[in-house]
């Protein structure tokens, strides 16, 4: 049995059913009094509740924000600027070029703004709600955008000058790694998930095995063989960059999940859609690529995006492998002994920045889920 | 019925096993060739050997002369131990948030929600660095422990228990209760002259506690000795701090789980039990959530299982799972790569199988049968 998802705020009013036992349109204090005995005294268990939470709100608020604000320091430039209780975010100010692009040159970030701008016109067709072809938006956003992005990063062509890999870092990290992963993983995992159903025995074997061995080990043990034991297996003198080598690890990783969430998409188109492809002449391709799929696709976008915000999540892992992304820089930035003790500044701002992203695309998946159950079950 | 693939696509699927075959020979080619040019070879023999090394916890004795097989062991039960606390204590609380979620109050509710974006939305590994660097290394010296009601202390050196001391023979009793309480569920369907034991399979365990209280001797408190604290289990700070990581992050996605679930479950159930007359926590606890913990199995599986993977994050905190000390220490110190990322993988796919075996095997017998 599917479980179902309910939209948040369906399932957040438990209340609502009530409103029309209201006696009439009630405005101002008394409709407000109405709200808080529905919802927060409508019995003494209730009250007793909400009690306690208020207690413990009381309990937990207000320190933390004076931590956070009211005893803060923002200005100044060195530690002995925080004299305050509260969060010393002198230490974030001074450090956020290296949390936001590593070492970047300074003065070649217009690029970095270039690539950023990019990003923005590229991705804005195709989260557009009304939109045609998006089909070929979304294709050209994992071809043509990576290979644009990549040449602007890198440089070392038309004069613009050569920036090793070593020297990008922080939140462009690992943005890059989520971004070449996803366009990596989705057409692997497409591929995945058709030969998962093939009636070719090797295939399917191959699929199922591949799929089944990457779900089955931590993505940690993945990134390790990426980082020690795949240059072993590499000819002598041949050499791939780190960076190259753990984005290779996620892609493979990320494929298997993909390959699972499209397989759903599969699963949920009709079979009569593909007998009846067949039965026009069609090739085995054709009907994949005409018919199933982008009724799949679309039924598996929010599912696909979901696995997008656990990738982008995950990305923080390379700190283990030693790149230095958001979390890597942040360790590295504790460590300095002129900021020391300060982990919990440097922890709260990671924590928000991911937050803010990861937060931003989970709300668009739901908006996505809800439009796809929209359209399947014919507008409500 | 589906068309049959193409001749053409049926020798291709043997071209492309060939091609597969070759890579690897070839990449196996490589390796040989490379270990050869470092003067090493392949092999698990050096398992046999000893270690040398200490592991700063272990749960089974470890002494510097054991060997390479036994530091397989001791990681293993670690990252059991830690998984398994992990698992308990995540389905509960992910059971309260859950419910916590479909309150009629709006506050709780919405603390609820809170709650499950802010862990959702955030890293699990900055979670857990986040509870080992800022939270726990931030504690008191061993001299100003906090008290915590119960004899329990908790210092920068990690969270100490306070320990039962049993009398002579009782290190048996422990293993008597684990068994008895397995057996109950199987004593349970058994029969006696054509009748169920039925509930009267509840003696077993009950049999087995009042043995165990019966064999206490004593319980030792930790206290403050000097600098250090004597007495009592000292837990580890990376693993207080792995736990609450695991925890906290698994509580958030079982708490979306329980409320879908309970969701799921036919709407006529609980209006047919209000009707009835019963209250509310009754239709919840006596209706609605054991036909919802059975929606919910599958689902619970999967995130077990991602808890169970994700303990290898305590290498952060250096936590000494089977995969901080198989792919950091023994590959440090006998420089076998492969062989080591392999047994590690193969230990992860192997608990993965047999755990999805036997969920699949409850969820088989406790599934709802769709009419």
């Amino acid at each position: 049995m599917r479980a179902k998802e309910v939209p948040a705020e369906a399932a957040a009013s438990p209340g609502g059913d009530l409103d029309g036992f209201v006696e009439g349109p009630r405005t101002g204090p008394a409709r407000a009094i109405d709200w808080l005995r529905r919802n927060l005294f409508s019995s003494v268990t209730n009250t007793v509740l909400t009690l306690l939470v208020l207690a413990l709100l009381w309990w937990v608020i207000p320190p933390f924000f004076n931590w956070m604000i009211g005893d803060a320091t923002i200005a100044g430039s060195s530690r002995a600027d925080c004299t305050g209780d509260g969060a010393c975010w002198v230490f974030i100010k001074q450090r956020l070029h290296t949390f936001f692009w590593g070492h970047y040159p300074d003065d070649q970030l217009w690029r970095l703004a270039v690539v950023a701008g990019l990003m923005i016109a590229f991705i804005a067709p195709v989260m557009r709600e009304r939109t045609r072809h998006r089909g070929l938006f979304v294709f050209l956003l994992l071809t043509l955008f990576p290979l644009l992005a990549g040449v602007l990063l890198a440089g070392g062509v038309a004069g613009l000058p050569f920036v090793d890999s070593d020297d990008w870092g922080g939140l462009m990290l690992c943005v890059i790694i989520a971004f070449v992963t996803v366009a990596g993983a989705i057409p692997l995992g497409i591929l995945l998930a058709l030969g998962r159903r093939s009636q070719l025995p090797v295939i399917r074997i191959f699929s199922i095995g591949f799929i089944e061995l990457w779900r089955g080990v931590p993505l940690l043990t993945v990134l390790f063989m990426s980082a020690v034991m795949v240059p072993l297996f590499l000819p002598y003198g041949v050499s791939v960059d780190r960076l190259i080598r753990a984005i290779v690890a996620f892609t493979l990783f990320n494929a298997a999940y993909m390959a699972e969430t499209v397989r759903g998409g599969l699963q949920g188109v009709s079979e009569e859609q593909e007998e009846a492809a067949y039965s026009l002449g069609l090739k085995w391709w054709q009907v994949q690529v005409f018919v199933t799929l982008p009724q799949a696709l679309r039924i598996v976008v929010p599912g696909i995006v979901n696995n997008i915000v656990d990738l982008f999540k995950d990305t923080s892992l390379v700190t283990i492998i030693g790149l230095v992304d958001l979390l890597g820089a942040v360790n590295l930035a504790l460590k300095d002994p002129n900021w020391l003790g300060l982990a919990k500044e440097g922890y709260v701002f990671t924590a928000v920045i991911f937050f803010i992203c990861c937060f931003g695309m989970s709300s668009y998946s739901r908006r996505l889920e809800r439009r796809v159950n929209r359209h399947r079950t014919g507008g409500r | 019925m589906v068309r049959r693939p193409s001749p053409a696509a049926k020798v291709g699927q043997w071209v492309f096993l060939l091609v597969a075959l070759v890579v690897g020979g070839l990449l196996i080619n490589t390796l040989g060739a490379n270990l050869a040019r470092r003067s090493m070879t392949f092999g698990f023999g050096f398992l046999l050997h000893p270690a040398n090394f200490d592991i700063p916890f272990h749960i089974i004795d470890w002494s510097l002369a054991d060997t390479y097989a036994k530091v397989l062991l001791v990681g293993l039960l670690n990252t059991l131990l830690v998984s398994a606390m992990g698992i308990v204590s995540a389905t509960l609380f992910g059971l309260l948030v859950g419910i916590m979620r479909l309150s009629v109050n709006w506050l709780v509710r919405n603390i609820a929600l809170c709650f499950i974006e802010f862990v959702r939305n955030t890293p699990q590994l900055l979670q857990i660095v986040f509870w080992y660097f800022a939270v726990l290394q931030a504690l008191p010296s061993p001299r100003q422990s906090l008290q915590i009601p119960g004899g329990f202390l908790l210092n920068v050196r990690g969270f100490f228990v306070p320990n039962l001391i049993m009398n002579a023979g009782g290190t048996l009793l422990p293993w008597l209760a684990f068994l008895a309480l397995v057996a109950t569920p199987f004593a349970w369907r058994l029969r006696l002259k054509r009748r169920r034991i039925g509930a009267f399979a509840l003696a077993l365990p009950v049999a087995a506690l009042i043995l165990l209280i019966a064999s206490i001797n004593h319980v030792e408190f930790p206290a403050l000795k000097g600098f250090n604290i004597l007495g009592g289990v000292p837990v580890p700070p990376e693993l207080v701090a792995l736990w609450a990581g695991l925890t906290i992050y698994a509580t958030a996605f079982i708490a979306e789980i329980v409320r879908s679930s309970i969701e799921a479950v036919a709407k006529g159930q609980h209006e047919a039990a209000r009707s009835l007359g019963l209250r509310r926590p009754h239709v919840l606890f006596l209706i609605v959530l054991p036909q919802a913990l059975r929606i919910m199995v599958p689902q619970l599986t999967s995130q077990y299982l991602n808890l169970i993977k994700s303990s290898t994050l305590g290498a952060v905190v250096a936590y000494p799972d089977i995969f901080q000390i198989f792919a950091g220490t023994v590959m440090n110190h006998t420089g076998k790569e492969v062989e080591t990322i392999i047994i590690v993988m193969a230990v992860f796919l192997t608990i993965n199988l047999l755990f999805s075996a036997f969920m699949n095997w409850y969820n088989s017998r406790v599934a709802l049968v769709r009419h």
